[in-house]
């Protein structure tokens, strides 16, 4: 039997497909963006749900750290679903939030273990995505996680919204066009910290490096020796620890026939805690006089969890922080609260970086009108925010490193009350701490990926 | 010279602690014939043991922050200083070593149920199978003292007499050479643990048994002794020295979950390098590792041979396997075929 063609000539072929595609395409010029809600994409939630992807240390040396990431990720969850007092729903500037979830879906969550580990962190975070359907990742307490996970989020086309990471890498030389980060970095630290530790301890100092070996400790001895040695510090000694080395005392021996007269401790988690303590109580450095000058320690990267570690040790130490829960501003109230209620203890500085990021992630996809992620990141780059607690802040385009307020603190002498472990000594402002994204070097990537749903 | 002296100070107290463990892991090797790969959890809860009690002593009246009305916030005074004043006070500052009294009641306890109801089951099992189920033993007691007491390391502190460091160089006519008196104190309280140990196989009856029963179990049980029991309460006796070894040391580092992991792979390469089943070999390798290692971190030696510190006790062990197999004071037939 023959097929009867003669209906379809070339040229009503041509019309028809015309018409088709018109008609096809007209809906989409009045809806913004809506064109990309039709890409295939990693993980488009088709249903009621959208599912976001919480990668923590629930075990490891920083499981504590993580529960506290952990509770500020469902309080996050809890707010963009309406639920609960709303926190800092209420108080983003500009929000697109509605209180109803991200565009009309039900927020729900699934966890991951990263027990800071670079492979498992990479696992869980793939699982999440492969098999839970997460749209978005979000979680750290490590700047080797962090850089590990965000390279894979950018190969699968997920957004990375990074937890707490301070290595100058994350936003700089390993920085990717998918991840985010909203805590501050090495670089800041230096910055904000140099000239109060001029102003503190004088221009004619020696300094001494204690640092753990691994790209955090790296960036944040470069860091602060560059911020230091501009101030007319010499740097007299930098000697890298293995991370988790314990008992530092094979390392702290040296330091007081060295010269030097400031011992920084490029620390953080447990070797924070062993190695200020060891300094402070068992080898008395704070009593000593160097040269006729004070012997004083420094820890650029303060936590609170690490300074509950540390006890007494922490008292009249210098460093600097992302936020702290006792910051007079109405943002930084309404979080305390709202966390302290919920979970009977103030909100960590990961807690509060956790939360915040959640909240942008959720905020850009009803910016861009899509969960679509190239739209997501172009929402994000070089926008500019506020009520966050952190005062005005800038989501930078160029390298996806947030520029704001930056915290110097101190461990109090006389503290309140069990949570009352720092005191906010200054706040450095957010120009002071800005600079040019070129330093750091690295590549964003492309926005397009083929991403798992390739 | 002065940095060598302090690193050398800094070897005999890591060394003490490495050389406990060790002492502890050939008692119970050579007399049960079992690897004991649980032994680091047991240092681990003797550190956990000083936390309970310090924290026993200091329960505290709770003086509420008034200024903080988001959740409870207070300060703490420990009811012992409230009552008693100086006296309740000092009672507190000495936490760390009054510690030892629910310590060594709470390790023996802990050793004679582990080899009453695990270990005894797999004494005539391979190695592999020891080690696999002393070693899930191990992570079993982390995660049980991580879900009471966090991951977090909770401080310590020394009583206030004994913190601070101690002018070593005016003892030696030295300058500039001072030392953490926790420290010196835990380093002399490893000698004296090992001195008991040693004083209690030398110079007792059961001693001797025991030491006989290391030899050669079978002539021993033929005589009509029950070597079994024995064993156990040998097992108790390295469980309580592992757990002495973690209480004294908790002032040095903060206790958290995972302390005895931290310990556990180098105690096993200090018992290889002493030589399986030497009681003196132990306690020579723990020393001499503790040493190597301190020196090995100089800035001087990391200069000419970079990374050293990380390294060097494998490759003393690595070392001693080659040139002496059967470890220093190794003897002959021990986890030989």
């Amino acid at each position: 039997m023959a097929i009867d063609t003669s209906a379809w000539s070339r040229r009503r072929l041509l019309k028809t497909s015309a018409a088709l595609g018109a008609g096809l395409a007209t809906p989409h010029f009045f809806v913004r963006n809506a064109w990309s809600q039709d890409q295939a994409f990693c993980n488009n939630p088709s249903g009621s749900n959208v599912v976001l992807g919480f990668n923590v240390p629930q075990s490891g040396p920083y499981a504590d750290e993580g529960a506290d990431e952990l509770r500020a990720f469902q309080l996050a969850v809890q707010h963009l679903n309406g639920e609960g007092d709303g926190g800092l729903v209420n108080t983003l500037k500009p929000s697109s939030l509605k209180g109803n979830g991200i565009l009309g879906k039900k927020v729900t969550f699934v966890t991951g273990d990263t027990q800071t580990k670079s492979d498992a962190a990479r696992a869980s975070a793939k699982r999440m995505i492969e098999a839970d359907k997460a749209i978005m990742i979000s979680g750290g307490s490590s700047s080797g996680v962090a850089v590990a996970v965000q390279s894979l989020c950018q190969d699968m086309g997920v957004m990375f919204m990074a937890g707490l990471t301070h290595s100058n890498d994350t936003t700089g030389k390993d920085k990717r066009r998918y991840g985010f980060r909203h805590f501050f970095n090495a670089y800041m630290s230096g910055q904000a910290l140099g000239p109060v530790l001029a102003e503190e301890y004088g221009k004619d100092r020696k300094a001494y490096h204690l640092t753990a070996d691994y790209t955090w400790g790296w960036t944040q001895e470069e860091s602060i020796k560059n911020a230091t040695e501009a101030l007319g510090w010499e740097t007299v000694q930098a000697v890298r620890t293995p991370l988790g080395a314990g008992d530092f005392s094979q390392y702290l021996t040296p330091v007081l026939n060295s010269g030097a007269d400031v011992l920084i401790l490029n620390h953080y988690g447990g070797d924070m805690v062993n190695s200020l303590r060891q300094a402070v109580t068992q080898f008395d450095m704070k009593s000593k006089q160097v040269g006729g000058k004070q012997f004083e320690i420094v820890v650029p990267l303060f936590s609170e969890l690490m300074a509950q570690g540390a006890g007494e040790a922490v008292k009249g130490i210098l460093g600097t922080a992302n936020w702290d829960w006792k910051l007079d501003n109405e943002p930084s109230k309404i979080l305390a609260k709202s966390f302290g209620e919920a979970y009977g203890s103030p909100p960590s500085q990961a807690a509060q970086t956790c939360y915040v990021q959640t909240l942008l992630y959720a905020n850009a996809a009803e910016m861009a009108g899509t969960f679509y992620p190239p739209e997501l990141i172009k929402a994000l780059e070089d926008f500019e925010f506020d009520g966050m607690g952190n005062g005005p802040t800038l989501y930078r385009g160029s390298d996806h490193q947030c520029f704001k307020d930056v915290l110097v603190v101190r461990g109090k002498d006389a503290p309140t009350n069990q949570f009352d472990l720092m005191e906010i000594v200054k706040i450095v402002p957010r120009d002071q701490v800005t600079y040019d994204a070129s330093i750091f070097g690295g590549e964003l990537g492309p926005y397009e990926v083929k991403g798992c749903a390739a | 010279m002065d940095a060598i002296i302090l690193q050398i100070l800094n070897g005999l107290d890591k060394g003490g602690a490495y050389a406990l463990i060790a002492l502890g892991l050939t008692l119970i090797f050579g007399t049960l014939g079992v690897v004991n790969f649980a032994h680091g959890a047991l240092f681990m809860l003797g550190a956990f043991c000083a936390v309970t009690f310090s924290g026993l002593l200091t329960i505290s009246e709770r003086i509420r922050d008034e200024s903080v009305t988001f959740f409870e916030a207070y300060k703490e005074i420990p009811y012992l200083t409230l009552w008693y004043g100086d006296t309740g006070q000092a009672i507190v500052d000495w936490a760390v070593p009054l510690s030892i009294l629910l310590a060594v009641p709470v390790m023996l306890l802990v050793g004679f149920a582990m080899e009453r109801g695990l270990i005894r089951f797999f004494y005539k099992r391979s190695h592999a199978e020891q080690i696999l189920v002393t070693f899930g033993l191990a992570i079993v007691l982390q995660e049980i003292v991580k879900y009471f007491f966090g991951a977090n390391p909770i401080p310590m502190t020394a009583p206030p007499a004994l913190a601070g460091s101690a002018d070593i160089g005016a003892l030696v006519g030295a300058s500039n050479i001072s030392y953490p008196m926790w420290r010196i104190v835990y380093f002399l309280f490893s000698l004296a643990i090992i001195g008991m140990v040693f004083a209690f196989l030398q110079l007792t009856t059961f001693g001797m048994v025991v030491r006989a029963g290391m030899a050669d179990r079978e002539t021993v049980g033929l005589l009509g002794i029950n070597i079994g029991r024995k064993f156990t309460i040998v097992f108790g006796i390295a469980s309580a020295v592992a757990g002495l070894a973690g209480v004294m040391y908790t002032p040095i580092l903060a206790p958290n979950y995972h302390l005895g992991m931290d310990f556990l792979v180098l105690s096993f390469v200090v018992v290889v390098v002493g030589g399986m089943g030497s009681l003196p070999g132990a306690v020579l390798a723990g020393f001499l590792l503790g040493i190597l290692q301190s020196l090995a971190s100089m800035t001087e030696v990391k200069a000419i041979v970079p990374g050293i510190d990380q390294i060097i006790i494998y490759l003393v062990a690595v070392v001693v396997l080659l040139v002496r197999p059967r470890g220093l004071m190794g003897r002959r037939g021990v986890m030989e075929a």
